[in-house]
């Protein structure tokens, strides 16, 4: 095409402390168009945008921005020459008000200069209406809903003239009206010939969405294809570079007792009430609902981080008071945390340190702890994980979010749990980390383990779960069988409806 | 080993080796026995804070009360002494005094969750101004004989201060590494909640924490107050400079969740040297405390850019305003 590209990335290198985050990656944005980047995680998704972005440096390879190549490029430049980034956590200023979020990097009066209110307020107001927004200026920032934010950006984008603007899975924790209003946004920017970098894990909306895709593996640029030309299956080939036989790895497991059993549980803190729920040994029950519907919260309650107020939680039969993590843990109880980048492991402490936190028993021997065993127990795990890491003694911090993951989990497995909670385990990894998760949790099922998962993802939900029970409004409203559960069904009763509702009348 | 690891705590060692060549070179009296065990004794009170407020730093938390707790066990080991407590009584007496005040910031810190620094200034100012009312300032005399140096003659008692406040640094530097409590002191001050989840009790943790700041300020006071015939009523003032300041040299993060005790050693070596190093090379010792004021200075910015080079080096996290994509 002889149309000179918006961007274009030729051959980028870059290496982190030895490790070769991008060994080749290419791409190539076209104005007015909405250009797909996937790929596992660790592919080097993140690097490249920051390197587009400016905030990292590149070891190689070329930089051009409307055929004019860029050096020296930082967060500064490539904004003047037009980059604008939208993650998928909205990074306002929770205090200001919209107009001033807006105005921020698009006026440039100095710090001398006057504010004209009036202009100000006129100006975020036409932009909101540009990308289809009906949003107050004068709202505090913070008081707006996560979609309505992600609006303000791209408005606070368009406010700068971008030209670029890369979108980092900006549907991660959206509705699917807020997605269909994301998307009309898309358009009309496309239109206008915005150029857009499309960073997404949710592989069934990039046909609605995008024009073409581009697909990065270890580092290196697979291939650029128009959208309409590929299809999931051979998407998801490109980025592991293997075939997946099955999505979902479900194996019949022969359940046994009851390990875990909920008698009319309540907590009036997390507003959960009356929930009624057994999981046996072996048995996957999935935990279905919208956010909001108290399926965190009941994970909460049952590990001791809030305290239940009625009802009974009772294991193999007898029932037990949970007052901490500590005594569910003993108990036999496991947790893996909704946000592992916050809370599921510790960044700056070292992987096998992390593994083996909530097991320090099993390696302490007389005084102190065994640190020949904790290499041994640790590296074991990180190894049957599949945690991608030259040494166990680097920081969490390091790894992708994938291996994150799997260190959370490593975690919790070598505690030797009866019950596993697992709250979204795979939400936000990539494709290949997320089916060995799922291979995982099978063979925990088959080792005995009692597990509980909550996922918003109807597919893992249904793929997974022996019974599903849905939630809404804080309790249980029905635990389906796995033969009975339908998208359509989970998805009526997660809304407040009977599972029959939407059965249409023959 | 993993040197890298300890970059913080090399380069404060570096510093100090530099400072010890310098004024070797100087004033070659610098390293006379006498001298150095002079530098020794002095310090070893400071440095056993120093172990104590290092986990307190570890935890996320401060300690600025330590110089009135300091004030506090001091004058009641001169008093247990006068009323006749045995010499073998005192250390547990004095203990457990520290504790009990250490025990009051841990429940008020870890349980209610008040700011530490908060906290810890009020008792600052509490205790040391009740024990001036008590006190009504004057220091505690005629004590008995067997008082100073607890009665073991000086040379000996002066090698046992040394040893003991050694002993306990490398005593808790073992407990840091080599036991479960250690990597939860390490955890709770990297991410409370994420030791939580991992079934760690961060309250519990800060609570035990203070109790031991609070013991080991007791153990220094007594330490410290057998090296006189007589004790000040208004002693350990600024006492948690010294501390903290010996403690951030050392290369601790403030934020907590990183640090290390030798690096504390080092530290406390530095700063308690840089004054006598003064007047050995002939500078008016006026200029101590100006020094040490930019050496922990130099320290805190050294350790932002060691971070921003590690996390340039790592890729992650070099810009945090852009939303944090990592």
């Amino acid at each position: 095409m002889a149309e000179v590209p918006l961007l274009r990335a030729t051959d980028i290198t870059k290496s982190y402390a030895g490790v070769q985050a991008l060994k080749s990656a290419s791409l190539e944005l076209r104005a007015g168009e909405v250009h797909a980047l996937i790929g596992e995680n660790g592919a080097g998704k993140s690097t490249l945008i920051k390197i587009i972005t400016g905030a990292v440096e590149p070891d190689g390879g070329e930089l051009q921005i409307e055929g004019k190549t860029v050096t020296n490029n930082s967060p500064r430049l490539a904004k003047e020459l037009g980059v604008a980034a939208i993650y998928q956590q909205p990074a306002l200023f929770p205090e200001l008000t919209v107009a001033e979020n807006v105005a921020l990097g698009v006026e440039q009066s100095g710090l001398g200069g006057r504010v004209d209110w009036g202009a100000r307020r006129r100006r975020a107001a036409k932009l909101l209406a540009q990308v289809g927004a009906k949003i107050d200026p004068d709202t505090d920032a913070g008081d707006l809903t996560m979609p309505q934010q992600q609006l303000v950006e791209i408005a606070r984008a368009l406010g700068a003239d971008a030209k670029v603007l890369i979108l980092d899975e900006p549907t991660a924790s959206l509705s699917e009206e807020d997605t269909q209003n994301l998307f009309n946004v898309i358009r009309s920017l496309r239109e206008r010939g915005v150029g857009m970098v499309y960073i997404s894990h949710r592989l069934e909306e990039l046909p609605v969405i995008a024009d073409r895709v581009t697909v990065l593996r270890d580092g290196r640029t697979i291939d650029t294809r128009l959208m309409s030309e590929v299809n999931r299956q051979q998407l998801i080939q490109m980025m592991v570079g293997r075939e997946l036989s099955a999505v979902f790895p479900k194996r019949e497991v022969q359940l046994g007792d009851v390990v875990l059993e909920l008698r009319d549980l309540g907590c009036a803190e997390s507003g959960i009430k009356h929930v009624n729920l057994s999981v046996r040994a072996g048995e996957i029950v999935g935990l279905a609902g919208l956010v909001g519907a108290g399926r965190t919260e009941l994970a909460r309650a049952v590990f001791g981080l809030t305290p239940v107020d009625s009802g009974q939680i009772l294991l193999r039969g007898e029932p037990v008071r949970i007052g901490s993590p500590r005594q569910a843990i003993k108990r036999g109880i496991a947790y893996l945390p909704e946000d592992r980048r916050r809370h599921g492991v510790i960044l700056d402490m070292q992987i096998g340190s992390n593994i083996t936190l909530a097991s320090l028993d099993q390696i302490s021997r007389g005084a102190g702890l065994d640190f020949k065993r904790e290499k041994e127990l640790a590296g074991d795990y990180a190894r049957r994980l599949g945690v991608k890491t030259p040494a166990i003694y680097v920081p969490v911090a390091t790894l992708s979010g994938g291996n994150q993951q799997k260190v959370a989990l490593s975690r919790w497995l070598l505690t030797k749990p009866s019950v596993l909670i697992l709250d979204e385990p795979t939400q936000g990894i990539d494709v290949g980390a997320k089916s060995e998760i799922h291979a995982l949790m099978t063979d925990l099922a088959a080792e005995g383990v009692a597990v509980l998962m909550i996922s918003s993802e109807l597919p893992e939900i249904l793929g997974m779960s022996d019974r599903v029970a849905v939630m809404y409004g804080g309790t249980i409203v029905e635990i389906l069988g796995r033969a009975d559960a339908t998208q359509e069904k989970v998805l009526a009763l997660a809304l407040g409806h009977s599972p029959d509702e939407v059965i249409p009348a023959a | 080993m993993n040197f890298s690891r300890y970059k913080r705590e090399l380069s404060a060692a570096l510093a100090y080796l530099a400072l010890l060549v310098a004024v070797g070179a100087a004033a070659p009296t610098f390293f006379g026995a006498g001298n150095l065990r002079d530098l020794a004794l002095n310090n070893a009170p400071v440095l056993l804070v120093a172990v104590g407020m290092t986990l307190v730093i570890l935890v996320g938390e401060i300690d600025i009360s330590v110089g009135s707790q300091f004030a506090v066990c001091s004058v009641a080991a001169g008093w247990l002494a006068k009323e006749g407590v045995p010499v073998a009584l005192l250390l547990p007496s004095v203990l457990l005094l520290g504790a009990l005040m250490g025990a009051l910031n841990g429940a008020l810190v870890g349980y209610l969750k008040l700011p530490s620094i908060i906290v810890t200034l009020a008792m600052l100012v509490a205790w040391r101004d009740a024990l001036r009312w008590v006190t009504q300032g004057e220091w505690v005399q005629n004590l008995p004989a067997n008082f100073q140096w607890f009665g073991l003659g000086q040379t000996l008692a002066q090698w046992l201060i040394v040893g003991v406040a050694l002993g306990v640094l490398v005593a808790f530097s073992w407990m840091l590494r080599n036991l479960g409590a250690g990597r939860a002191v390490y955890a709770v001050g990297s991410d409370a909640e994420a030791a939580r989840l991992a079934g760690i009790e961060p309250r519990r943790v800060v609570f035990g924490v203070f109790v031991l700041m609070g013991a080991l300020t007791g153990l220094a006071a007594l330490l410290n107050a057998v090296r006189f015939s007589a004790v000040p009523s208004n002693a350990g003032i600024g006492l948690e400079l010294k501390a903290v300041a010996a403690v951030v040299v050392g290369g601790a993060a403030i934020t907590g969740g990183r640090g290390t005790l030798i690096g504390t050693l080092i530290g406390a070596a530095l700063l308690g040297t840089i004054g006598t190093a003064l007047t050995f090379v002939g500078i008016n010792p006026f200029w101590e405390k100006a020094i040490q004021g930019a050496i922990i200075l130099a320290a805190l910015v050294s350790d932002v850019a060691l971070g921003h080079f590690e996390r340039m080096r790592a890729g992650g996290l070099t810009l945090k305003t852009a939303g944090g994509a990592k």
